[in-house]
């Protein structure tokens, strides 16, 4: 059932190095830069956003995801939401409107799998960039590298599932859209919708808490993702496997690694999903269709390289 | 220039060029002695340990190669670029 989270809002990724990340965030994939902060984070957006950033870049010592954050209808949504998050057992840290720069007040509590979210119900709307409200242009000109409209999800790895489901569906809304179950009945994986997109977040199976696979930007077409093997290819960036397409939610894919090791993909299509659909069930014994629909066999890297 | 790499624990050598990371070099021979990861240095898959030679470094995230180890040799190999002909070992 829904409970007013809307979407993905941001996400807040660990790099070792600024100039080299913004190299690969802005100028390959083709975020906009729309802020920086005193404590030297940068801010960026797909173009299509019409809040303020999604993606923020912190420069420290190790690489991975710090938080990542999902919008909500409004603050009463907001409070409703931190109530039963305490009530259900979870401690909420409340963190001030304007830490980071344009955002209202953010509810951050952690995950059964040691990630750290956040709800907000505010965020400064600086509309699509490059295109006017009224009477709106197709697309902007001058988009750089893969031109990503937006941030779309994450991918996280994680050991206690079952714990994210139920935080996930009975106290966030979300729909279990896909999973895989293990040859014993038990998910290995959760594909969790608060939209009528595939997913909004999935979680994958780990021994170790608080991992990070990826971060998801979306694209129109194939052809786009071709386009961006190109110029993955033309920048001698490492990359993971693709183009291909997945069994799981069946979007056509790419993966790469940023200059400091955090995994990017950026997609396109894909099933969409309606809060009476069944969940979509596969058998982890075809997990390699199930990641990878063409080659039907699993990269060791996909399952092992995190951050 | 390119500078001779020798994996002293599983007995191969490769040859790497002074802009091409240790893993990166590797990696163009099909040698199979690492894993090829993120190539970022944050994965930590690449881990080696330096027993000789001279080369540059680049950030390495602290969770897989805390400061002490650092400073004892071992590396990501992903993040070293060699400046001399070099001796390594591989870590799990
Ligand atoms: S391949 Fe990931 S740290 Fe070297
Ligand atoms: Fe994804």
């Amino acid at each position: 059932m829904k409970k007013g989270v809307m979407r993905p809002g941001h996400i807040q990724i660990r790099v070792l190095d600024m100039d080299e990340a913004l190299e690969h965030y802005r100028d390959l994939i083709g975020l906009i830069e729309v802020d920086r902060d005193d404590q030297g984070r940068v801010y960026l957006k797909g173009w299509t956003e019409v809040d303020k950033f999604s993606v923020v870049l912190r420069e420290t010592d190790h690489a991975g995801m710090d938080f990542t954050g999902y919008k909500v209808l409004d603050n009463d949504t907001l409070n409703a939401l931190e109530s039963e998050l305490n009530d259900k057992g979870f401690t909420t840290t409340e963190i001030a409107a304007g830490e980071l720069k344009g955002c209202g007040r953010r509810v951050r509590f952690t995950a059964p799998t040691g990630h750290t979210f956040e709800l907000f119900a505010d965020k400064e709307q600086t509309g699509k960039w490059g295109i006017q409200a009224r009477n709106p242009e197709a697309w902007p000109r001058g988009l750089k590298g893969m031109r990503a409209t937006r941030f779309d999800h994450c991918l996280l790895y994680g050991d206690d599932l079952e714990g994210n489901l139920a935080l996930f569906t009975d106290i966030l809304g979300f729909d279990l859209a896909e999973q895989v179950l293990d040859p014993e009945g038990n998910r290995a994986a959760l594909f969790l919708s608060c939209s009528s997109k595939a997913h909004d977040v999935a979680f994958i199976k780990h021994d170790e808490k608080d991992k990070f696979h990826h971060a998801s930007f979306w694209l129109d077409t194939w052809q786009d993702v071709l386009r961006a093997a190109d110029l993955i290819s033309m920048t001698d960036t490492p990359i993971d496997i693709g183009p291909t397409r997945h069994g799981l939610t069946h979007g056509q894919t790419i993966y790469f690694f940023d200059p400091s090791g955090n995994r990017t993909e950026v997609f396109c299509g894909g099933d969409y999903h309606y809060p009476d659909h069944p969940t979509v069930t596969w058998d982890a014994e075809v997990l390699g269709k199930a990641i990878f629909y063409h080659d039907r066999e699993l990269n060791e890297r996909f399952l092992t390289v995190l951050t | 220039m390119p500078h001779l790499i020798s994996i002293a624990n599983q007995n191969s050598q490769f040859l790497c060029q002074e802009q091409r990371s240790l893993l990166s070099g590797l990696e163009g021979q099909k040698i199979k002695a690492l894993q090829i990861g993120c190539r970022g240095g944050g994965c930590g898959v690449c881990k080696i340990r330096i027993l000789d030679g001279n080369y540059q470094s680049k950030k390495m995230s602290i969770k897989h190669v805390s400061a002490d180890e650092l400073a004892a040799g071992v590396a990501l190999s992903c993040r070293i670029f060699p400046l001399s002909d070099m001796t390594v070992e591989t870590l799990d």
